[in-house]
């Protein structure tokens, strides 16, 4: 090869072309760049800020230490916050998976009266302001005397996360063969016995993606939990209101470990797929 | 299975449907009945009767135009500026990154890990009096000593632009993936130029992304309050600002009610005019 | 050489083009004119670099070292758009957005043509499909897919119109249909057509001119009756159509003829049809230029004795032998069955037989394998 590029009687593209080429080509690059940074600035400064030696306001940069980390629940408040958002996330997750995956299956699998008027129950609470959504569950607890808090909060929950578990679920069947459903029934499979064995382990991975959802929405969710928690003091209600008088550091400590750990799992989920897919 | 097959979708549907029907359709219901409820003459706080009192409805929009008024221009600005940043990154992945694509998808939503309220706050304090960014811009004399960041609209609208970016990003991602790279060359062996293939061309096949995206940061926005209220200040409050202070600070539940279910509307009403618009049905 | 690259005409040169990838060579140091107004096919196996040298032509990549002309224009570094050049997609690349009608007129209005109306129509009707104008293309079925594209390109009146396996997608009957669509409508136009093909079929039945590539080289180039009736490698030889190739030596020469050794049996082949380099030589003979003859039956040209046949297979227009050759080897041989009946069965001793015109030789040392292992009816484009 290298002889032959010194060869003078090959013709060569010239220089300008070339690079004008070039940039063109890397415009995009140089724009992912910018665009990551941007992305990422509040990620790297809850992180670095979560080895703030602050006190309890974590504003200025006072000095690093590693004892947040060492003791996340320091502030007394944050842990107690965090528990309840787990549990919450928890059990809004495992309701609405086995009430979306139900759904899923009867809008993808099945040809119905009524199909499009549930296609579009689904989407509803989706195209609703979460705001709306709060404070009319907010009214109806109101009128029938439930006090706002823990259950009503995951009831909450649960009204918004069936919805994207729907959609998940469904996008994942739409994508099933039907013929491998066929196949087994021809291999002397009853329906159950299709469903256990073929169906469903080929569905897992968009309900696992939908569990995953479920949480994430669950977790992060402010509004909806502001008007139907109460007294209740979950993670992101903890940190709006200690934002005025800055968050206590292991809050800091929380949401790194959060991004850690969600991206571990992004990670090896990829990695799971890779292996199946080779 | 012993039952009949007609029925099975409609018994997988049976326990989902009923939840969504309690706490989602009765809830709405609710609403509007309490929209239009007034206090009892002598009652305690927080007691009302129902009265048909749509005047409620008048009155709080009398009262709260230019809190309606700025979630949608706010709404509108973050959708737009969040559809001009997510565009070229969502272009970028699905044709110029090859095998990082799934890498980068990663990165493109693992910023939004930490929670929503996290990533305000921290824009507040990095943009706020003691952050870096307005100390730094003020000694090399770009801003002036008066001129703050956060407190501002601006702040509001950035705030959102950057919240809701993932759910631009991803839809549009979806959509440019689907495109075969072949029609895009087939524009330029057909004498399109850059510019001309990416308007004729990539542009109208996006177009189911740019609805979903534009929709799925649009609804958000628009009912959101959260920014505004730690990075904005009094000036730039949001309907859901009057909305959370209504029902918490006010205890005004008709009122609230109203304006709730006044945004909902209108949002509806919006939504459906663009989703014609746009031409796009295939969104559910 | 300063003007427009839109506006020409004329062969299309390649001059010494390299294209690599890192380490991986796609094409290596092509040199290839391509005559105005011909149909000209690129013939290889799935990663032979024709898809790479298209793509090079229209623009859709450049060459790392090399250079292409278009009549006396440089447009080696020329963007798509400013090509005088259209190609069939592979699989079509129809705007799944526009109409079948907006799909031809694309071309058109972006250079600036208003009234479009009137040449959309014209070549709608040369396609014969002026009823789908206002279809998208979904609706469209494979065949009219092809068709559209290909409108799509030639409403364009190009310099060289680009064919990237246009047939590949099809089925079939459909295929050799739009084969002889195709070559008629290059005549009809007149166009110069480039065409890139896996399919040895297709390029023998449509191109005046053939190249064949292999691993990014050109490995012969000619007329499709050239390239079967005189190969000059092994790797031609077998990809297109089926070679029986018989080791020998040269033993002397009568002549214009060579007399070749094979396995102690003497035949005589044409000097000019011999690409040895040395001594050793492989005899190449299609197999239906055999004739099979029994043991003691007088025939004329070259002959060799001591087959036994292995395999008989009847398949209508002729029939097919497997022939045991006394060294070990077994030769394909089709025979026309001109009287209607199979009169060889599996077991008996034959000679074969054959013109010596026919032979052409290899040089000894060529992979006889080479160009066998690819089956070009199941392989997809690289």
């Amino acid at each position: 090869m290298s002889q032959k590029m010194k060869d003078a009687s090959i013709p060569t593209i010239p220089l300008k072309a070339r690079f004008s080429r070039w940039f063109g080509r890397n415009l995009l690059r140089i724009y992912m760049i910018f665009g990551f940074t941007y992305l990422f600035i509040p990620v790297a400064y809850t992180f670095a800020f979560s080895f703030n030696d602050s006190g309890k306001s974590n504003l200025i940069w006072k000095g690093f230490t590693l004892d947040n980390w060492k003791n996340p629940c320091g502030a007394p408040e944050v842990c107690n916050a965090l528990g309840n958002s787990i549990k919450i996330g928890l059990l809004a997750t495992i309701f609405s998976t086995i009430l979306g995956t139900m759904i899923a299956f009867a809008i993808g699998r099945y040809k119905f009266k009524g199909r499009s008027s549930s296609n579009l129950l689904i989407f509803l609470p989706m195209a609703t302001p979460e705001i709306v959504l709060g404070a009319s569950l907010l009214s109806l607890f109101l009128a029938f005397k439930i006090n706002p808090g823990f259950w009503p909060t995951v009831i909450a929950h649960v009204v918004f996360c069936v919805s994207f578990v729907v959609v998940t679920v469904k996008a994942r069947i739409a994508s099933l063969d039907p013929r491998l459903e066929q196949a087994a029934m021809d291999l002397y499979a009853n329906e159950l016995e299709t469903f256990r064995k073929v169906t469903l382990p080929l569905v897992a991975p968009g309900i696992a993606g939908a569990a995953l959802l479920a949480f994430s929405l669950s977790f992060d969710d402010f509004i909806i939990t502001n008007f139907n928690s109460g007294t209740l003091i979950t993670f992101p209600k903890f940190v709006y209101v200690s934002a005025a008088r800055g968050i206590p550091a292991q809050a800091n400590v929380i949401g790194s470990a959060m991004f850690f750990l969600a991206l571990a799992i992004v990670i090896a989920g990829q990695l799971v797929k890779r292996k199946k897919t080779r | 299975m012993s039952f009949p097959k007609v029925r099975v979708p409609y018994l997988l549907l049976l326990p989902g449907f009923a939840f969504l029907f309690t706490f989602f359709i009765l809830p709405i219901i609710n609403l509007a009945q309490t929209s239009t409820q007034t206090p009892v003459d002598g009652g305690d706080t927080g007691q009302y009767e129902q009265t048909l009192a749509f005047s409620n409805y008048i009155q709080a929009f009398v009262e709260n135009k230019e809190q309606f008024g700025r979630s949608f221009l706010y709404a509108s600005l973050a959708t737009i500026f969040a559809l001009a940043i997510a565009y070229p990154l969502a272009y970028a992945i699905a044709f110029k990154a090859g095998k990082f694509k799934n890498i980068l998808l990663v990165l493109v939503v693992a910023p939004f890990f930490p929670s929503f309220l996290l990533r305000t706050v921290a824009w507040k304090q990095i943009l706020g009096e003691e952050g870096f960014v307005v100390p730094g811009l003020r000694s090399l004399n770009i801003i002036g000593e008066q001129t703050t960041l956060t407190s501002t609209s601006i702040a509001v609208v950035a705030g959102m632009t950057y919240n809701f970016l993932p759910f631009m990003t991803l839809p549009l991602y979806a959509s440019l993936e689907r495109i075969d790279p072949r029609t895009i060359e087939a524009a330029g062996d057909l004498y399109a130029n850059g510019i001309t293939a990416f308007r004729r061309v990539t542009v109208p096949l996006s177009m189911p992304g740019v609805v979903a995206g534009t929709l799925l940061t649009f609804i958000p926005a628009a009912g959101d309050y959260v920014n505004a209220a730690i990075l904005g200040s009094p000036n730039t409050k949001m309907i859901g600002n009057v909305i959370e202070s209504r029902y918490f600070k006010i205890v005004d539940y008709p009122t609230a009610a109203a304006l709730s279910f006044t945004l909902m509307v209108a949002i509806l009403i919006l939504v459906t005019l663009y989703i014609r618009k746009a031409g796009t049905e295939e969104l559910v | 050489m300063s003007k427009d690259p839109i506006t020409a005409r004329g062969d299309l040169r390649l001059t010494r083009i390299t294209k690599s990838y890192g380490d991986f060579t796609a094409v290596d140091d092509l040199t290839l004119t391509i005559p105005k107004g011909s149909f000209f096919a690129l013939l290889g196996p799935s990663g032979c670099g024709k898809t790479t040298t298209l793509r090079m032509v229209a623009g859709l990549e450049e060459p790392t070292v090399g250079s292409i002309h278009l009549g006396d224009t440089d447009i080696t570094t020329t963007r798509p758009y400013q090509r005088p050049i259209n190609t069939v997609f592979q699989n079509y690349a129809l705007f799944p957005h526009l109409t079948i009608f907006e799909n031809i007129a694309f071309g058109l209005r972006r250079r600036g043509i208003k009234d479009v109306k009137e040449q959309v129509d014209k070549v709608l009707n040369l396609v014969e499909l002026p009823h789908l104008a206002e279809r998208k293309p979904t609706q469209l079925s494979g065949g009219q897919q092809q068709r559209i594209a290909l409108a799509r390109a030639i409403v364009n009146r190009p310099a060289l119109l680009l064919l990237d396996e246009p047939l590949g997608a099809l089925d079939l009957k459909l295929r050799r249909q739009m084969q002889i669509e195709l070559k008629w409508i290059q005549r009809e136009v007149g166009l110069t057509f480039v065409h890139v093909t896996h399919d040895q079929e297709e390029a023998m039945t449509m191109a005046d001119t053939i190249a064949v590539m292999n691993e990014g080289k050109i490995e012969q180039m000619g007329s499709p009756a050239d390239l079967y009736d005189n190969p000059e490698t092994a790797f031609v030889a077998n990809f297109l159509g089926q070679s029986n190739l018989i080791k020998g030596k040269i033993d002397g020469n009568d002549g214009d003829n060579l007399v070749v050794d094979l396995y102690g049996q003497k035949i005589s082949m044409p000097k000019k049809r011999s690409h040895a380099v040395d001594n050793s030589l492989y005899a190449g003979i299609r197999p239906e230029k055999f004739r099979i003859s029994r043991l003691g039956t007088p025939v004329k040209g070259n002959t060799l004795t001591g087959g036994r046949i292995e395999d008989v297979s009847y398949i209508g227009v002729s029939t097919q032998y497997v022939v045991a050759m006394p060294w070990g080897q077994e030769v394909m041989v089709f025979e026309q069955n001109d009287d209607g009946v199979a009169p060889f069965d599996k077991g008996d001793e034959v000679n074969i037989s054959w013109e010596p015109n026919f032979t052409f030789g290899l040089r000894g040392d060529e992979d006889i394998e080479a160009g066998t292992e690819v089956n070009p009816e199941e392989l997809e484009e690289e």
